[in-house]
């Protein structure tokens, strides 16, 4: 243990850490803007700055380790001076729509900027000029907002991976580009959105929709569907001031139905759906020596990372669309037909955790009706924006609940939203399936928590399956690199492109690098899901009463030739030759 | 930011062989470590400058991505991305030629040729790099083409200048 006294206070810490880490033992917060924990720690933007007695100058607290005895000041006017200096410089060359900007009263640089009292004019000079980059269907950068701190850079290499942006050039003329200054969308970029949900500013945000999704609301002529994706409800609180973690469900389908969509479905029940098929498919493979492992399909960053760096694995993937494009294609063939509607007049709206939904409804078959199975993608961040600005006092709303028969979901689907939770839910039908009876025990616990990757084997009557679920594509391809080599012998892998599951997802609530670095939302926000799970009536997909009658009435059984049109998909190999 | 020019590559089977083998004896002597500039050095070495496809295969075989590899090109002033032109264009932005105006004959090359330093247009006629001083300041502001040295220059010289080579 090291001793310290951070402003005169004696703290004692773990060797090795920081003096932004024994302040915070110490009860002081010092300010940073480009220390991202574990993933950016670069020392780069100076905003962090402290005076250490004996050093020669001012020292950056989020990188400088600890010594026996040091004295560190984190508030002197030295100290303050330097940090406003620093914020008016990023300033000098910052485009200050601050008063319309998406991440207004959400943003780093602002927050700091107000509290330091800065003078966003006291510099005037060259400013960087730059086009936005709204090549994509779910993403824009804009390189104006930008202040270099790098967090997108090292969350898209460290967590994910790909590095499909990094800093070019040099001197003023430094920016974050694609190789060669290619636009984002000819570039192998997975579409996850986890650099929007760690920019400091508003220079990465989500595609916006609310525009397309009020035209339709207010066509007289549509039948405006919304459904939401079960990590949604765990987090959309976090926007209204809940704490993180809340599930608001309930509000958030009264405030569905006041924003005037004429049926509140739910992606669970989608993915309950996607559970029968899946599992059907599973033991289709496992009995007819198909490929094997399995993967799963319901992330589409995930689709797209195979697509780009693994095609050979395409075949490893299920064939099964995603729960929101299922929902989306239920409801346009199997409902608009029991309603007598044209499918032409259903406009159906993903409320999702995640940008690369916004891609995932524009790929090819993915419009079992003739139309696309689903129209509008607004992330959870878009929806609560809709809600905010139709004057929705969403906290004081009675809880509500979604309409039959779409949005009748089990503790199965609801998990789908936390890494871990397809596999779960999987196997509570799987196992069901094999075996014949009723499982004892449906919490496969193995498979849950946010650790990268988790391995579990289980007998189900002599069949042993042995699965493997990761979360985070750097995980992902560790796994993707053992299965090419031969070295493992899974029967199933779910895979979520981002750590710890959708409910992390790049279309979540954004949080600050504060909050993220004290608090796990990856749990927090799992544990909601989990919790809604235990108390569900029932907890298998293979019994929802609904999804039975789809089959019922309309689908045969799982894997049918019909299932197969309308609830399958296929892949692309995306890999530049 | 800078505009991509499409320049054709004509790279050899004979050159790309004598990379990958430069950069498999790199990995062995640095220990697959902090090879990217030795990399970059070596591919410019054998191609003159370095194009997208000579990056694409550092980037396979140092195991990272394009964009990490074209920010480290992009930052070290001795990497070019593009081949010199058969007329090497060279403006003097040292004090002496820059105070007597040639940072606007620079820039009307620029918009000329509609190409930026450190490139070349698309049929490799010109290329235009700024330059330090050449030594003959008396003369400010000065640009060269290839071994041609042009004295007291004008924006509105230029076009007449570039004309002589067009053929």
């Amino acid at each position: 243990m090291v001793h310290l006294k951070i402003n005169n206070i004696p703290v004692e810490v773990k060797e090795g850490s920081t003096i932004l880490e024994a302040a915070k033992v110490a009860g002081i917060n010092i300010p940073t803007l480009c220390y991202l924990k574990e993933i950016n720690e670069i020392g780069a933007c100076r905003v962090c700055v402290c005076e250490v007695k004996g050093a020669r100058s001012l020292v950056a607290a989020c990188v400088y380790p600890v010594n026996e005895g040091m004295e560190v000041f984190t508030n002197t006017e030295k100290v303050r001076k330097s940090r406003k200096t620093t914020l008016e410089l990023l300033l000098s060359d910052h485009k200050k729509e601050c008063l319309s900007c998406v991440r207004s009263t959400n943003c780093e640089l602002q927050k700091l900027s107000n509290e330091y009292g800065c003078d966003e004019n006291r510099f005037k000079g060259a400013r960087t000029e730059c086009e936005q980059d709204t090549s994509t269907s779910y993403l824009v950068r804009d390189n104006e907002k930008c202040i270099l701190c790098r967090r997108c850079v090292a969350v898209c290499k460290h967590v994910q991976d790909v590095a499909v942006i990094a800093p070019a050039r040099r001197g003023f003329n430094t920016h974050i580009a694609c190789a060669f200054e290619s636009d984002l969308a000819d570039a192998p970029c997975v579409a996850c959105g986890q650099c929007v949900a760690v920019c400091p500013t508003g220079a990465l945000h989500e595609r916006e929709e609310i525009d397309n999704v009020r035209d339709a609301i207010n066509n007289p002529e549509k039948v405006v569907i919304v459904a939401a994706a079960p990590a949604v409800r765990a987090a959309i609180g976090e926007e209204f001031g809940y704490p993180i973690g809340t599930n608001t469900e309930g509000k958030m389908f009264t405030a569905m139905r006041m924003l005037g969509f004429d049926k509140v479905f739910d992606v669970n029940f989608g993915a309950d759906l996607t559970i029968l098929e899946e599992a059907n498919e599973l033991l289709d493979r496992v009995s007819n020596k198909g490929v094997l492992p399995m993967f799963t399909s319901c992330s589409p960053g995930w689709i797209r990372y195979v697509e780009y760096y693994y095609p050979e694995l395409i075949p490893n993937l299920s064939s099964c669309k995603s729960p929101m494009q299922m929902c989306g294609a239920a409801i346009k063939t199997y409902w608009a037909q029991k309603e007598g509607i044209d499918p032409k007049n259903i406009y159906f709206v993903g409320i999702m955790p995640c940008t690369a939904k916004k891609f995932e409804k524009t790929r090819q078959n993915e419009a079992a009706s003739g139309y696309p199975d689903v129209d509008a993608v607004l992330t959870t961040r878009e929806l609560a924006k809709m809600i905010k600005t139709s004057g929705i006092i969403y906290n004081e709303l009675p809880d509500g609940t979604f309409d039959n028969p779409l949005g009748e979901f089990t503790g199965a689907g609801v998990i789908f939203g936390a890494t871990g939770g397809v596999m779960e839910a999987a196997l509570r039908t799987a196992a069901e399936k094999i075996t014949g009876k009723p499982l004892d025990n449906i919490d496969f616990k193995a498979v849950r928590g946010i650790k990268g990757i988790k391995e579990a084997e289980y007998d189900l009557n002599g069949t042993k399956v042995k699965v493997a679920v990761a979360s985070g594509l750097t995980n992902a391809k560790k796994l993707c690199e053992k299965i090419k080599k031969g070295e493992c012998d899974y029967t199933f892998v779910e895979v979520m492109c981002c750590p710890g599951g959708c409910v992390n997802g790049g279309g979540q609530p954004i949080q600050s690098a504060y909050v993220r670095r004290n608090t796990d939302l990856r749990s927090k926000r799992a544990k909601a899901l989990y919790d809604e799970d235990k108390k569900s009536a029932i907890r298998k997909s293979h019994e929802n009463e609904a999804v039975l009658k789809l089959y019922e009435e309309f689908f045969g059984a799982p894997g049918s030739h019909k299932a197969h049109e309308i609830l399958h998909t296929s892949y692309v190999d995306r890999k530049k030759k | 930011m800078a505009k991509k020019i499409d320049v054709p590559f004509n790279g050899t089977k004979e050159q790309e062989e004598k990379l990958r083998a430069q950069l498999a004896q790199l990995k062995i002597e640095h220990d697959g470590k902090g090879l990217m500039i030795a990399a970059l050095q070596r591919a410019q070495d054998i191609y003159g400058y370095l194009p997208e496809a000579v990056q694409q295969i550092i980037a396979d075989e140092l195991g990272v991505s394009l964009a990490e590899v074209y920010g480290v090109a992009t930052f070290y002033a001795q990497f070019s991305l593009y081949p010199k032109g058969n007329y090497k264009i060279g403006v003097c932005l040292g004090t002496a030629c820059y105070v007597k105006g040639s940072g606007d004959v620079y820039k009307k090359i620029c918009d000329t040729l509609k190409i930026e330093g450190g490139q070349c247009t698309d049929d490799l006629r010109f290329s235009l790099d700024a330059t330090r001083c050449i030594g003959c300041c008396g003369l400010a502001p000065v640009m060269t083409v290839n071994d041609d040295v042009y004295g007291k220059v004008t924006p509105e010289e230029v076009e007449g200048i570039l004309a002589k080579y067009m053929n």
